[in-house]
């Protein structure tokens, strides 16, 4: 879950990285007495959770207190990248004489975390790898042995910056790898980390990304941005289905009937696992159906859970039947997302044999899960009958 | 609210045995049994729940607790 | 034959007593495995369908002498140390089941398994399965529906999903193709072992002939599979399926799981299938494809 741009630097500032003075602004009166407290030439910056803000003529610079207002009110309903901003960072303006580029984030193949330094900041660093190859340096390093000020030296260094520079840099990227680890993070950037004319350094724009896995672990820090329990910081908001699908999956702590993402189709899918779910969904678009949904299902949940997930599905406008489609099932049972999904029906006041377009789960208590299947006369198929297949069936099924 | 698809039938004979009603509750992992004042009570919420482990039947030999498959009927 | 467990492995279960545990253990022995023992701290002296149970990995080993594997089944915050008391016990083959483990956690156990000279599957797997002869984990589910979809024979399957080998494995034995060994190599963004590590120890098995893979978007793992089969004129002919496609359209949207999600170019099915292309790795568009793909390419080969 990616942080503001505001937030990121807090939590740089409470590790003491070097910052221009500032702070968020949620309005243009607000806006107006920062720069005033500031005293001197400004930059507004909308607070987006992603890049291209300059581009998108969402970042700013005012010489008075008096333009900003103004500027205030232009950001704000700017849109980057489909995201508005949730409020505008101001900050003193820098006399820049170098950028760098600093970040740390995980490399899946070597399976350890990468520091990437360059003293060509400021631009994009993929095009930097490309065309300057030597002002780029990769090291990586070891999440066991003793973190130490060496690497970021030696990360550096390899890119031809020496001097005292050298000797100002190190601590901050050495801090920053720190940052990177004590916190779970899964990316921890400074770009651009600029040395001003007066030969200091500051972080001009940095953004941290923390992995959700990890939440449960940095809940005081998360509370002290002020950061929801709620807030997913995906690349969009969740919507109020999806946040009814996340209290389906919270009902009870047996496996998993939940992941719902919103889609504007009329196909309502009851799917599972993680890996079948994307195959499924693959193949109802293949066919030329429209989902209404997506969702997983797995490690055997309860009957309530997917009886819940059933009505909340079948209770979205638009959806006039549900495909119950899974791959093989192992641990999950066949008969109990049978009763689920039936007992979802019945409670939403229809007949399961009439929404219930497909229903293909083999595997583990599948003879049990047929039975009840017959009794309610809802169509179902055994591993004979492929998932694509199954898939195209719900879609026949809906057209007709 | 009685179970779709399970209902457990408990005979007379060890409806009031309360030692019994203690292990009933004890080998249910989805909490169907409770032992109560009048011996085995049934929370009917739970019903549907039923894994059909047959813990319950083993628990209570010589057909003293009965799973009822309702969709079998 | 097969690779990295048969018949012979004995292996430990570590959170024997926990639910899931419970079952895998109970489907595990009626498949064939030999497990020696559980490992829960201060449940001591019980037993698990006759598996005794111990404090330490520690006990294990010392009444059994040396163990080759353990299936770790804790909650996420005990295991990276159930893993790394695996390791430090001499144990090789660690198959971690559990979901939800940050990445830094992962690239610790890692780390230490390679100082070791051990090798872990997973996390957030089903494990493996030598068909005929052993399972570590819960792929297959119980014992019969397990023999209702493996069968022993000479394809090689990897997965990123648990669900998904079992499938693709339902699929092959329908098509009257057995499978040599089956391994869920875990969904998360860091896994002890990916595709293009288990290549060599599939090359190195005469009764495999041929590779078939699920993979899906996110992560650089396909890339560096081509890269291996490129750079080492692989025997083996691989067919492989690629789900979530709908993805490369949603850029920054996490589906299945933890690992699966398109950050840049290089996470999209389209760039993915692309470069196994170019590696030599046929693609299905339907996992009921990938029988007949196999079968040409062991025509062509022979």
């Amino acid at each position: 879950m990616r942080f503001y741009e505001y937030e990121s630097k807090e939590l740089f500032r409470r590790h003491g990285l070097p910052l221009g003075r500032g702070r968020v602004a949620t309005s243009g009166a607000e806006a107006h007495e920062i720069a005033a407290e500031i005293g001197g030439p400004v930059v507004l910056k909308s607070q987006v959770l992603s890049g291209g803000r300059m581009k998108a003529g969402a970042v700013q610079f005012a010489e008075t207190p008096d333009e900003c207002p103004a500027l205030f009110d232009a950001i704000m309903p700017i849109e980057v990248s489909g995201q508005t901003a949730r409020s505008v960072l101001v900050e003193e303006k820098s006399p820049v004489a170098q950028e760098y580029f600093v970040s740390v984030t995980w490399d899946g193949r070597r399976k350890l975390p990468v520091l990437l330094f360059s003293d060509m900041g400021g631009i994009d660093i993929e095009e930097v790898a490309e065309k300057h190859p030597d002002h780029v340096s990769k090291t990586h390093f070891s999440t066991l042995l003793p973190l130490s000020p060496r690497i970021a030296k030696e990360a550096i260094a390899a890119t031809g910056v020496g001097g005292s520079t050298l000797n100002r840099l190190t601590p901050i990227v050495f801090e920053l790898m720190q940052i990177f680890l004590s916190y779970d993070l899964t990316l921890a950037e400074i770009n651009p980390l600029a040395r001003l004319e007066d030969g200091r350094f500051i972080v001009l724009d940095g953004h941290v990304d923390l992995e959700a896995e990890a939440r449960g672990q940095h809940e005081a820090l998360l509370a002290e941005l002020g950061i929801g329990a709620d807030e997913t910081r995906q690349a969009r908001e969740p919507t109020e289905f999806e946040i009814a699908g996340r209290k389906v999956n919270q009902v009870d702590h047996r496996g998993v009937a939940g992941n719902v993402v919103e889609f504007d189709g009329n196909l309502g899918l009851v799917i599972g696992a993680g890996g079948g779910s994307l195959t499924l969904f693959d193949a109802v678009r293949n066919h030329g159906g429209k989902p209404a949904n997506y969702c997983e299902i797995g490690g055997n949940p309860s009957v309530g859970k997917v009886c819940e997930l059933t009505k909340l599905i079948l209770a979205k406008p638009g959806v006039s039947k549900i495909a119950v489609m899974m791959n093989v099932v192992s641990n999950t049972r066949v008969d109990i997302v049978a009763r689920g999904v039936v007992k979802g029906c019945i409670e939403s006041g229809k007949d399961p044999s009439e929404v219930i377009s497909i229903f293909r789960i083999p595997g583990a208590w599948e003879e049990e899960g047929f039975k009840i299947l017959e009794r309610y006369g809802v169509e179902y198929c055994d591993r004979s009958v492929s998932m694509y297949e199954a898939a195209g069936r719900a879609v026949a099924k809906l057209g007709a | 609210m009685a179970g779709l698809f399970i209902d457990i039938v408990v005979s007379d004979a060890v409806q009031s045995d309360a030692a019994l009603a203690k292990k009933l509750e004890d080998v249910c992992p989805v909490n169907i049994f409770r032992a109560s004042d009048v011996g085995v009570a049934i929370d009917e919420s739970n019903l549907d729940e039923c894994v059909l482990c047959d813990l319950c039947t083993e628990a209570a030999p010589g057909g003293g607790v009965r799973i009822v498959k309702l969709y079998e009927a | 034959m097969s690779i990295l467990i048969s018949q012979d492995t004995r292996f430990i279960v570590q959170g024997i007593t926990g639910r899931e545990a419970v079952n895998l253990t109970r489907e595990n022995l009626d498949y064939g495995a030999r497990i020696v023992g559980g490992v829960t701290p201060g449940r001591a002296g019980r037993d698990v369908y006759g598996v005794p149970v111990f404090d330490c990995v520690r006990d294990v080993v010392a009444k059994e002498g040396k163990v080759e594997g353990s299936v770790v089944c804790v909650p996420p915050n005990f295991t990276r140390d159930a893993v790394f008391e695996a390791i430090e016990n001499g144990i090789e083959l660690i198959v971690v089941v559990t979901e939800n483990v940050p990445r830094k956690e992962v690239a610790q156990m890692v780390e230490l398994a390679t100082l070791r000279g051990a090798r872990i599957i997973g996390p957030n797997c089903l494990g493996l399965i030598s068909p005929g002869e052993a399972k570590m984990g819960g792929i297959g589910g119980p014992a019969a529906n397990t023999r209702q979809a493996y069968m022993p024979g000479n394809i090689g399957v990897m997965s990123r999903s648990g669900g998904m080998t079992t499938e693709i494995a339902s699929t092959l034995t329908a098509a009257g193709l057995g499978q040599s060994t089956c391994v869920s190599i875990g969904g998360d963004a860091i896994i002890g072992t990916t595709y293009a590590e288990l290549m060599p120890h599939f090359a190195a098995d005469p009764e495999t002939h041929a590779i078939a893979i699920y993979s899906e978007p996110g992560g650089r793992m396909e890339a560096e599979l081509a890269e291996w089969v490129k750079a080492n004129d692989s025997r083996l002919p691989i067919v492989a399926f690629m789900a979530g496609r709908f993805m490369d359209e949603m850029q920054g949207m996490r589906f299945g799981h933890a690992g699966t999600i398109v950050e840049g170019k290089e996470d999209t099915t389209v760039e993915k299938i692309e470069r196994m292309r170019a590696a030599g790795i046929s693609v299905a568009e339907r996992i009921e494809e990938i029988p007949a793909l196999i079968g040409k390419r062991l025509e062509a080969a022979s």
